[in-house]
């Protein structure tokens, strides 16, 4: 008799532990087939809210690594995927990818990791700098995290396009509370549990799950986010940008696109992480 | 029992050698012609053109209250008119060589230098602020910040190595009374430098020195449309950053119309720079050189009457030192002149406008209503004008208005520390944070608080310094984007 495999309750992925909802609200999810998978929480305003605060609570601590540590983190984290790349590009293909594609996309989220993980004690060197002032002052500029940044991941590529959203902003010391894919996400989940046993200390990324339409708008106007990094279209711009005003957050657009435009060298780099630093610039008069 | 006998009797204090009004000044008043002409116009593709609806508005001498000149009132229609100017202008401008475009800028920081003397005095006029002032910080600074800015145009390939930057296309900018053509040369500088065009509207309480710059964009043989300059209330200012035509949105004033910016551009997808309010902390450790720290906390606050974003409005003082500290920022604020800005010799010239000296004096108000303690430099007021003598308010805590809001006056709020800690967390209790100040002498405790306080500017044994190689903007409701510097310039640039 063939043995009964165990199903796995999904979970988001906040403060370092694995939760419900609070509101006790699922959903059920499909895989490509049709089959009935799980049931995905659907977070709501209150897990957002709890999720920030968790966010919160790590940013000092994160901030205060080293860049160096930062990054070693960043690139252990992409050791690990590597590690469980069958199993990521399963979670991908039961959902409708293309085999070919999904390992396509685990690779590139890999890398991605790794890519962002180089940037940790480099970027400093080019956004910032010693300002040649005229008078008898050493003044320099350096970038320091915002605080806690908001990201809604694109539908698809649902690891792809999360953690190109993510590593960036984690990278200079900012914590995150992730919105992953509607309609894909699992390979968030998987993601939340490769987080848990990472070395990235909890709370520094946060993950939920749930329908953009109850939580956009909390996004949008939760005054402790500093920042929104968001794949959204044209009537959730509108609605983030309305929000943002109320604490004049910094908001940063991905354009949604598919998984071919997410591969590539354009979709990373120094920009993504000069949108969620804050530069500083300190004076001091040189002489006695 | 009789106290015993000291050794060493107390010594009384040497004398102070405050001459105050003993002898009064001679008035000397600086005599340059500000060559103001009774009406102007707005400038657009090059020519100066009067407003679709052919109305005017007055603006006035706020040290005399008396009219200075009349300007076209900026409509709807002209916004569309200068925009549409701007677009036209880009593609040309745009491909222009950046040594080419770069000549421009050096004209214009020459022409203004030639012309200093003239626009300072028209500036002080316009303003209220003293002559000294403009003379010596807002009108050299702007010509410095072409000059900067100039050298910076055949080299934007520098500026994101690996990447490839170009201009945005028109770039609609809206700037405040309180540094008018220093905040022209803040905005317009950079903007053109990237090769972007622009329409910028200047405040309605002091838009002289902007169109007074336009005279100087046609001796520079500017091409036409490159930069256009629409006068009028805020209203027009609205118009603009909602035109579809611009790009990009560079504000600078209060959060709270930036707030009603922000929100009539949600959506459009729009480039922005928001250099927004500040109610900066300038703390002051025990173990500061005092006599410069006092001298910081005046430049501080009381540099151009108070009315300054990144003013040192909340003076944060160690419990040992306060006492000090105060009579000596007392004694100090005594012998400050307040008067004709004109005068060469002026310290604290006119407010902006009666509005802002009437919002001032609501503050301080309600400092008094709330219990603080209120001290004010004795003065003589002139016949006219509108005036406010240095304010300093003791006893403030963390929950008084005079601590939170910011005023835009010569208002100081008086606040104690005990440890660093402390020190911190109050400087950065408030939804603003655009800079900060720190005194003391100890060069860790410098870099500490320069990592700890969450402002976009940390002075460290100095106060209000500005350059044009200094990045400047601040962090949560003090705005986004930085001005000044590789990073101000990026922020006028599509980088891809």
């Amino acid at each position: 008799m063939p043995r009964l495999p165990v199903t796995k309750t999904p979970k988001p992925y906040v403060g370092g532990a694995f939760i419900r909802s609070e509101s006790g609200r699922t959903r059920p999810l499909a895989d490509a087939t049709g089959a009935f998978f799980a049931h995905v929480p659907l977070c709501t305003r209150k897990d957002l809210r709890n999720a920030v605060e968790a966010a919160a609570k790590a940013g000092p601590g994160w901030a205060r690594r080293t860049a160096y540590n930062r990054g070693q983190i960043l690139y252990r984290l992409g050791e690990m995927l590597e590690a469980r790349r069958a199993e990521f590009a399963a979670a991908l293909t039961r959902f409708g990818a293309r085999r070919a594609a999904a390992l396509r996309e685990v690779d590139a989220a890999t890398d991605r990791l790794v890519h962002y993980a180089g940037w940790a004690d480099k970027y400093e060197q080019l956004l910032g700098g010693v300002n040649p002032v005229s008078g008898p002052y050493f003044n320099f500029t350096v970038s320091e995290p915002m605080g806690v940044i908001g990201v809604l991941a694109p539908a698809e590529p649902p690891l792809l396009g999360l953690l190109s959203l993510v590593a960036p902003v984690i990278v200079s010391g900012n914590t995150v509370v992730v919105l992953a894919s509607e309609p894909r996400p699992y390979p968030a989940i998987l993601l939340g549990e490769l987080l848990a046993t990472s070395d990235l200390p909890a709370g520094v990324v946060n993950v939920l799950t749930g329908l953009r339409a109850d939580l956009v708008p909390t996004f949008a106007t939760h005054a402790h986010l500093r920042g929104l990094s968001a794949v959204a279209d044209a009537a959730e711009r509108r609605v983030l940008d309305l929000g943002a005003a109320e604490s004049v957050k910094r908001v940063r657009y991905t354009p949604d696109a598919p998984l071919a435009a997410w591969l590539g060298g354009a979709a990373q780099g120094l920009e993504p992480i000069r949108a969620f630093v804050e530069p500083k610039t300190t004076w001091h008069p040189i002489g006695a | 029992m009789a106290p015993p006998a000291s050794s060493r009797r107390p010594r009384r204090p040497a004398p102070e050698l405050l001459f105050g009004d003993l002898w009064p000044y001679d008035p000397a008043p600086e005599t340059a012609d500000p060559r103001i002409r009774p009406e102007y116009d707005l400038f657009i593709g090059g020519r100066f053109v009067p407003a679709a609806d052919g109305t005017r508005f007055t603006s006035i001498n706020p040290a005399t209250e008396r009219p200075l000149t009349e300007l076209a009132r900026g409509g709807p229609a002209d916004v569309d008119a200068a925009c549409r100017a701007a677009a036209a202008a880009f593609p040309r401008w745009s491909r222009l060589p950046g040594a080419e475009r770069g000549k421009y800028l050096f004209r214009l920081a020459r022409l203004l230098q030639d012309r200093a003397r003239e626009f300072a005095v028209a500036e002080t006029m316009d303003n209220g602020k003293p002559i000294r002032e403009t003379r010596d910080f807002d009108v050299p600074s702007a010509a410095a910040h072409f000059f900067y800015h100039a050298g910076w145009a055949d080299k934007l390939a520098y500026l994101a190595p690996g990447r490839t930057v170009a201009p945005l296309g028109v770039v609609g900018q809206v700037i405040p009374w309180n540094f008018p053509l220093l905040m022209l040369a803040w905005k317009i500088a950079p903007a053109l430098a990237a090769g972007n065009c622009v329409v910028l509207k200047p405040a309605s309480n002091t838009p002289l020195t902007a169109v007074k710059l336009a005279e100087l964009l046609q001796e520079a043989e500017l091409p036409p449309g490159v930069v256009n300059i629409v006068t009028g209330p805020g209203a027009t200012g609205a118009h603009l950053l909602a035109h579809p035509l611009v790009r990009k949105v560079a504000f600078t004033g209060s959060t709270e119309v930036g707030k009603v910016i922000l929100r009539s551009v949600a959506g459009a997808g729009k480039r922005l720079t928001m250099e927004l309010g500040g109610k900066a902390a300038n703390i002051v450790f025990a173990d500061a050189p005092l006599d410069q720290a006092v001298e910081g906390i005046v430049n501080g606050i009381f540099f151009n009457q108070g009315q300054v974003c990144c003013a040192g409005s909340r003076l944060l003082v160690q419990e040992s030192v306060a006492e000090r500290v105060v009579a000596q920022l007392r004694r100090r604020l005594r012998v400050l002149r307040v008067g004709d800005p004109l005068d060469k010799n002026t310290d604290l010239g006119a407010i902006v406008s009666r509005e802002q000296r009437d919002v001032i004096r609501g503050y301080l108000r309600a400092g008094v209503a709330e219990g603080a303690e209120l001290w004010q430099a004795p003065f003589r007021a002139p016949a006219r004008g509108f005036y406010v003598p240095p304010a300093v308010f003791t006893g403030v805590t963390q929950s008084h208005r005079i601590a939170r809001e910011e005023i835009f006056g010569p208002v100081l709020s008086v606040l104690t520390f005990r440890t660093v800690e402390e020190a911190v967390e109050k400087a950065n209790n408030t939804p603003y944070g655009l800079s900060a100040g720190v005194w003391t002498d100890k060069g860790s405790l410098i870099l500490r608080l320069a990592t700890e306080l969450r402002a976009g500017v940390v002075w460290a044994n100095t106060f209000n310094k500005f350059d044009p190689a200094s990045p400047f903007g601040g962090y949560k409701e003090s705005g986004f984007g930085r001005e000044g510097g590789r990073h101000g310039l990026l922020d006028y640039c599509a980088v891809t």
